[in-house]
């Protein structure tokens, strides 16, 4: 058998030899794998937007609701009962390991005032922690501490909605507003998050610490109870066993026997988010198979040529199958020959299409990612490709009969 | 009972060998029952007009082709029943072709077409190179290694090619009509050297030719009408 390197060798004289069919061949190639180079990687650029959108949105969040109040027969609906305390929470946070973090809310509506302008919203009463479950950022100014929750302090952060209706262009930050009368001063405005999936406005709300919102606004039937209270769990696949967690803790905490009736409710936020991905994924796989029939169509490019050299080269088959060549080695260099070309395009389609979609994510504002398995795939897969389609030419040359080929003119 | 020498065993041994072709309806019998016996060192002339046969039986002695009746032994191994892989590897060790049209890879250099043979012999770039050299310089083109076909005269092509066929000392080469391409002058070069590997090198040689002229340079003479030999003889010189 003839070394690698010869038959390297071979095949790069022959591809030479016709530098313009070579080179058209290989363009097929290029185009698509720079299609599904480009495919892949604005696909995964657009699920990245759509997680980061979810996320922020409030990701691997659960809802623990306190129970409902009934008066008289009639139920009153999920948190109106206050049943879940401040301990609840700390303990929710510290002893269940799939819980990454806990906000409690106390919430009401409330008029809002400052100077002459006034504005009803949703004050929410809550720690710090509820930034950083709902993903949420301070435009100006800064959040609540822990001082400010352990001392109840009248500070106070302001949804953009809030802050636009009351301060119009005035710079909300340091200012004193009045809800239900009580004076709060403006520690800082939140960055703008828009609806909600439900058609709310989510930038219209006012966050207080809890301690705050519970002594000095709403009060509670029973003193030092939340409403609900949000949980992040570590990640998406420990969303369950945090559910599972919190509710073992809860029974046991709130000595609820076999059998009985929980006094809190668990929700899932996420489900939303597992359709989306899913939906992003299937755009991804769509996308990617319509590039890949383009690099298909470059595979058959390469056959065509392929074919047509083994039939233009007969009489050099002839000559090498006359002074010893083997089936293997005449297949080898002609499959060698359809690898080069398919590698060498894959290599430029790779460069091309990484090229492409890094222009392209930055025109349409998506996170630039270079995908690492994309380009392994692609330059795996342009082998293949001239493998595959290189083949049955080889396969052609390598049975030809040399005395008919070495007569062939 | 005495051993059978080495002398006794022919280096070409053809026993009733047949060639059908089966052509649309027609059987065409190119060869029919041919025998023939051929020993080393000889160079012998085979003649004999279009469609008698004699390419069927080059190619057979060749190992391009096989049989389809009959056996054929060279250097006492049956090769007539080989496989395409088994019958590459001994083309490639015990057989020189040498054709009419030259048949050398274009853009490729003398030395490498030369090479060729050994390329496929699996011999290591180092040894390849040496002996192609040395190949290249028996038939007096040294100086030209690095030429590519199209830079050569057809004299100096067909003396490539002579070198390519006896690059790996095969013991037969097989000349198809050598001279056909050339001028007198040239075809008479090409003759003498072929005398001279004979002579020199004891390399058997068959040569197929349609001119009375260049058969006599051999000192064996077959002649061939219809797939049979019609006559085998020794050339007067």
């Amino acid at each position: 058998m003839i070394s690698p390197a010869s038959t390297l060798t071979i095949a790069f004289r022959a591809l030479r030899a016709n530098k313009m069919r070579s080179s058209l061949t290989m363009l097929g190639i290029i185009i698509g794998v720079a299609a599904v180079i480009a495919m892949l990687s604005i696909g995964s650029a657009a699920r990245q937007r759509i997680s980061r959108e979810i996320n922020a949105m409030g990701s691997n969040l659960l809802i623990v609701y306190s129970g409902s109040s009934s008066s008289g027969g009639a139920r009153m609906g999920t948190g109106t009962d206050p049943t879940i305390s401040l301990n609840d929470v700390v303990a929710m946070r510290d002893e269940c390991p799939s819980v990454q973090d806990v906000a409690p809310i106390h919430s009401g509506a409330a008029q809002i005032v400052y100077g002459n302008r006034n504005w009803s919203t949703g004050v929410m009463g809550t720690t710090a922690s509820i930034l950083h479950i709902n993903a949420w950022e301070i435009l100006r100014g800064r959040p609540f501490t822990p001082q400010d929750e352990r001392y109840a302090t009248k500070v106070c952060l302001l949804g953009l909605t809030v802050a636009d209706e009351l301060f119009g262009a005035i710079d909300p930050v340091g200012k004193i507003v009045r809800i239900k009368n009580v004076p709060f001063r403006v520690l800082g405005v939140l960055k703008p998050k828009g609806q909600s999936m439900t058609g709310q406005d989510q930038d219209d709300v006012v966050y207080l610490p809890i301690t705050t919102a519970q002594r000095k606004l709403f009060g509670s039937s029973v003193q030092g109870m939340v409403r609900f209270v949000m949980v992040k769990a570590t990640g998406l696949h420990t969303l369950e066993k945090a559910e599972q967690e919190i509710n073992a803790l809860m029974r046991h905490r709130h000595r609820i026997a076999p059998g009985q009736t929980d006094d809190f409710t668990v929700r899932n936020l996420t489900q939303m988010m597992q359709i989306a991905v899913t939906l992003a994924n299937i755009m991804t796989l769509l996308l990617g198979a319509i590039a890949s029939i383009s690099l298909l169509v470059g595979g058959i490019g390469i056959m065509n040529i392929m074919l047509v050299s083994v039939t233009e080269r007969t009489r050099e088959i002839g000559i090498r199958i006359a002074v010893g060549a083997k089936i293997w080695d005449i297949r080898l260099q002609f499959i060698m020959e359809a690898m080069t070309l398919s590698l060498i395009g894959g290599l430029a389609g790779i460069v091309l299409g990484q090229a492409g979609s890094i222009a392209l994510c930055l025109a349409a504002g998506l996170p630039v990612n270079v995908s690492a398995s994309g380009i392994v795939l692609s330059f795996g897969f342009s082998a293949a490709v001239g493998v595959f389609f290189g083949f049955y030419p080889a396969y052609k040359a390598s049975l030809l009969n040399p005395i008919d080929a070495l007569r062939y003119e | 009972m005495t051993l059978p020498l080495e002398a006794e065993t022919h280096l070409i041994d053809i026993r009733n060998v047949s060639k059908e072709y089966v052509m649309g309806e027609n059987r065409i019998h190119a060869l029919e029952s041919v025998s023939l016996k051929i020993n080393r060192g000889e160079f012998v002339s085979v003649m004999g007009p279009s469609g008698s046969g004699k390419s069927t039986l080059m190619n057979i002695i060749g190992c391009l082709d096989t049989p389809t009746d009959g056996s054929y032994l060279l250097d006492g191994q049956d090769v007539s029943r080989l496989g395409r892989d088994e019958l590459a590897r001994i083309r490639n060790r015990t057989i020189g072709f040498v054709f009419q049209g030259f048949n050398l890879l274009a853009r490729t250099s003398a030395l490498e077409n030369v090479a060729l043979p050994l390329l496929y012999g699996g011999i290591r770039t180092e040894e390849l190179n040496a002996l192609a050299h040395e190949a290249l310089a028996t038939v007096g083109l040294a100086d030209r290694a690095h030429h590519h076909p199209n830079q050569l005269s057809g004299g100096q092509q067909q003396r490539v090619t002579l070198a390519r066929a006896i690059v790996n000392h095969a013991p037969v080469i097989l000349a198809d009509e050598p001279t056909g391409n050339l001028d007198s002058v040239t075809g008479v070069e090409i003759m003498k050297l072929l005398v001279r590997l004979n002579r020199e090198s004891g390399i058997t040689i068959i040569l197929v030719t349609h001119e009375r002229e260049i058969a006599e340079y051999g000192r064996r003479l077959i002649v061939f009408r219809d797939g049979r030999v019609v006559s085998d003889g020794e050339i007067s010189q």
